[in-house]
């Protein structure tokens, strides 16, 4: 009973909605059964949108699992004072949730034409927008590079608590037992951490995959499946939003993926954090 | 006899530097960005940026709305939220899994489909609600929230003994609304807050639903100077940093890191 308005909310605002989606991108204009959209998705433009989505989201999760695996275990590990870490976990906590339009400013402000590092540069006498002509914020490695804004600090809030599952008991045992350093990491570290750092990996491409605010403020043109979705309802040019709910499908169907995969490995991550 | 302290390696230096380049340069461009005059060449520094920011009357109203639609969703959250997890950990712990997986529903359907769901399910509705900011959106954003909510409150009702808890207020002859409001909301008060600072932030951030259901919230005020204004948007953006940071920095002080790991998985993107 008490229970009752929470669920008739969810279904209300979330279920049926995400259902609505779902036999929208499945009907014509006049609301009749059809493949038509989904067929559509394989044709240009809307399958390189899928690709753009898929290539961007995957460089920043790789890019922000690594460097962030790096940087989080920088300030985890033995050595390093305890307060850069709790520094570290308290701007991760804020910079993941920071993202979108004033992200995208604080990036044109830095690397925009007028930026402040693209000045540094030209002052020195290298003009970058010049000598490296494939590199521009509002290109795709720039959309990539503003993401790791929130992809980075992502990682590290998630990595951390595995990097800590990771016993000094451990490498003490696998050091008395005469193991070098590398095949601790070999036989102990890296199968320890794997499930976690894939787990947080499928978390960052979702995390990328469905960003949309970040992405328009840079470049509307980006073609991403977002900004496709996005351009149907803010431009004028609403024919058929069924073409619009297809695409939406298509990018439930990609994440519901990763969440398929990604059940598993929280399971298995979950073991060593106690 | 004391025991050498371990030396910080000189990897970790290194990675420690790059990190700390790569997230504060933009920071500081920012700030730079917003205390320029509009006049090419003239010198540092001014605040008439910030000037305009304060004598913009749009200014005042998006940001207004925002805070106002972040009040209403927190609000609508907690009385939807709280008797519910509340009574799952009570009575029925069975729901938990349920409700836990339910929670993982929005990253399967993030706001650029649900806005697409929404905008067809509730397309007839009446214009009360269909047309106005704190109906669509404020509905919309409580389920932004719930995942924030569920995983905050769920940690704050586990780290205490409802049942003990609710029956020595029961065999005191408390009601249910009394146990609920003088014994329990006590005793979560740091997750609902923690819970509440994520909504708040969340809420002054979200650009993706506001945009494509065309409501002029802060979010979109500060794309529309983006494009127009560069210097102003320096001292706008410099100040929506601000509002997050405030938020966050509350959550880290409310909450001691619960909710935390749920607070990482979305936002303003």
């Amino acid at each position: 009973m008490v229970t009752l308005p929470f669920f008739a909310y969810t279904i209300a605002f979330l279920f049926v909605p995400a259902a609505s989606v779902m036999i929208g991108a499945f009907q014509d204009k006049a609301n009749h059964a059809t493949f038509s959209n989904i067929r559509l998705l394989f044709d240009h433009p809307y399958i390189d949108a899928y690709w753009g989505s898929i290539r961007i989201s995957l460089v920043t999760a790789v890019a922000g699992a690594l460097f962030g695996m790096l940087i989080a275990y920088a300030a985890i590990r033995e050595g390093t004072p305890r307060w850069i870490r709790s520094v570290l976990t308290t701007f991760s906590g804020v910079a993941a949730n920071f993202g979108g339009i004033p992200l995208a400013f604080a990036f044109i402000a830095t690397l925009g034409p007028l930026g402040v590092v693209t000045t540094w540069f030209r002052n020195a006498g290298y003009d970058y927008s010049v000598r490296w002509p494939h590199f521009q914020l509002f290109s795709e490695r720039g959309v990539e590079l503003a993401y790791m804004y929130f992809q980075l600090p992502l990682m590290i809030l998630v990595i951390a608590p595995a990097l800590d599952g990771l016993k000094r008991e451990w490498r003490e045992a696998a050091a008395n037992l005469g193991a070098k350093q590398w095949q601790f990491w070999r036989h102990v570290g890296i199968p320890v951490l794997m499930p976690s750092f894939l787990g947080a990996f499928i978390l960052l491409f979702g995390n990328s995959f469905a960003a949309y605010a970040t992405a328009y403020s840079l470049n509307q043109g980006q073609n991403i499946v977002p900004i496709l979705i996005g351009a149907y309802y803010t431009g004028n040019v609403l024919d058929n939003p069924h073409i619009a709910q297809a695409l939406a499908f298509g990018m439930f169907v990609v994440l519901a993926l990763m969440m398929v995969i990604y059940i598993p490995l929280q399971r298995r991550a979950a073991r060593w954090a106690k | 006899m004391r025991i050498a302290r371990p030396r910080m390696a000189p990897s970790a230096y290194v990675w420690l530097l790059l990190g700390a380049g790569y997230f504060l340069v933009p920071l500081y461009s920012t700030l730079a960005f917003s205390l320029k005059k509009n006049v090419a060449g003239t010198p540092c520094c001014t605040l008439s940026n910030y000037g305009w920011v304060i004598h913009n009357g749009d200014f005042w109203h998006t940001i207004r709305l925002s805070f106002v639609l972040a009040l209403e969703t927190i609000v609508i959250s907690l009385i939807l939220f709280v008797p519910t997890i509340y009574w799952v950990h009570l009575k029925l712990p069975r729901l938990r899994p349920v409700i836990a997986f339910m929670a993982l529903v929005p990253f399967v359907v993030p706001p650029i489909v649900m806005v697409v769901g929404l905008l067809r399910t509730f397309h007839g509705a009446p214009g009360w609600y269909y047309g106005s900011p704190y109906g669509f959106l404020a509905t919309a954003y409580v389920i932004l929230a719930f995942p924030y909510m569920f995983f905050s409150l769920d940690a704050g009702f586990r780290s205490i003994d409802v049942h003990t808890l609710t029956e020595a207020s029961q065999s005191l002859g408390a009601r249910w609304t009394t146990t609920l409001f003088r014994v329990i909301l006590p005793n979560i008060r740091s997750a609902a807050l923690a819970a509440s600072f994520l909504t708040l932030a969340i809420v002054m951030g979200e650009f993706t639903i506001a945009n494509l259901a065309a409501f002029h919230t802060f979010p979109i005020f500060l794309q529309y100077v983006n494009e127009s204004q560069g210097f102003p948007a320096g001292a706008l953006t410099l100040l929506s940093f601000l509002i997050t940071w405030a938020a966050m920095l509350s959550l880290l002080l409310v909450g001691r890191k619960r909710g935390a790991r749920g607070a990482a998985i979305a936002g303003a993107r």
